[in-house]
């Protein structure tokens, strides 16, 4: 009998390990961004060249800002979720336009509607590469200090917009 | 006819061009390139994660790679770059996960297991050593037996 036992045990170890194994998931890397400082640009705005923003013009806010772009899937997934957030006017949204094309940029927004603030159009992806971007979707939280709180790489949901988001936007806002 | 074979050759000649039209990173310093690439080595692509940068064409690799050429080229070390990666990406970005407390699981953990298996398997001789040293001596009969057996001509045992 002993002698399944030993071998029984080490195969229900390895499969809590593997099980625990896929509930992670690979792709969410954890920023080391986060309780640092937003790092600074100077860019463009998408809907007029002419016109810049930089992070520092939100000092003393509780912003987002979501990171999109015209070819992106899954930010097509989320938008009704920001378009919503912006309605609800709880929290200021800046967008950064990752990579795209000014004009496919601005009819995305004229065909599903625009939840920004502005959007700063990072047309090399280089204030993407600052920001620590690797896959887009992402949403950061940036306190009224400008320090990065959180991110989320991926689609917003209903559910991490309820449970996280909205949250941490209260506590920052009464801080 | 020869008109249209004529106009074949002309099109397959043609066929090289429109392949050079993709080979984009063709840069003028050679010596740039290879630290750019060595560098890239030790870098994780974040969207192909088993893969370094210097693998990998996905529009973030060629970003990065594009970024730490622009950095080396601007005179920064190869450890400055590094670092200016980590601090964005994260240590998960250096493909040869670094030296820290946290990660001495994942350095020594293959280590921890070899000599957990040696050890079990040290008990398991000496065990086995001690169960023959406690067997009772054989019998005569039982000698006689096991040669029977040894010679092939254990048929009779049977009968």
């Amino acid at each position: 009998m002993n002698r399944f036992l030993v071998p029984l045990g080490i195969f229900v170890v390895l499969i809590i390990f593997l099980l625990i194994g896929l509930t992670l998931n690979p792709r969410e890397v954890p920023s080391p961004l986060i309780g640092k400082p937003a790092p600074a640009f100077r860019l463009a705005q998408l809907q007029d060249p002419a016109m810049t923003i930089t992070p520092e013009e939100l000092r003393g806010k509780v912003w987002l800002l979501n990171v999109w772009a015209s070819w992106c899937v899954t930010c097509r997934q989320e938008h009704p979720l920001l378009v919503e957030l912006a309605r609800q006017n709880v929290v200021a949204i800046v967008g950064l336009n990752y990579k795209d094309e000014r004009d496919k940029g601005i009819a995305w927004l004229r065909e599903l509607g625009d939840p920004y603030l502005v959007s700063a159009y990072d047309r090399d992806g280089n204030a993407g590469i600052d920001w620590g971007v690797y896959g887009v979707p992402e949403t950061f939280v940036i306190d009224k200090a400008g320090i990065i709180r959180y991110k989320i790489t991926g689609a917003l949901t209903p559910t991490n917009i309820r449970d996280e988001i909205i949250p941490l936007i209260k506590e920052l806002n009464d801080a | 006819m020869p008109n249209k074979l004529l106009f074949t050759i002309l099109l397959a000649l043609l066929v090289p061009l429109a392949h050079a039209g993709e080979a984009v990173t063709l840069h003028d310093d050679p010596k740039l390139e290879k630290r750019v690439m060595a560098l890239s080595e030790h870098l994780r692509c974040l969207v192909c994660q088993n893969q370094t940068i210097a693998d990998s064409n996905a529009p973030l690799a060629v970003d990065l790679r594009s970024q730490v050429r622009e950095q080396l080229r601007q005179g920064q070390s190869e450890q400055e770059v590094l670092d200016y990666m980590v601090a964005r990406y994260g240590d998960f970005v250096l493909f040869k996960p670094l030296m820290k407390s946290n990660t001495w699981l994942l350095w020594f953990g293959p280590l921890l297991l070899v000599l957990l298996g040696f050890a079990v398997l040290i008990i398991q001789l000496r065990q086995r050593r001690k169960l023959v040293q406690q067997a009772a001596p054989m019998s005569a009969e039982e000698h006689a037996r096991v040669a029977a057996l040894l010679s092939g001509k254990h048929e009779g045992d049977r009968a």
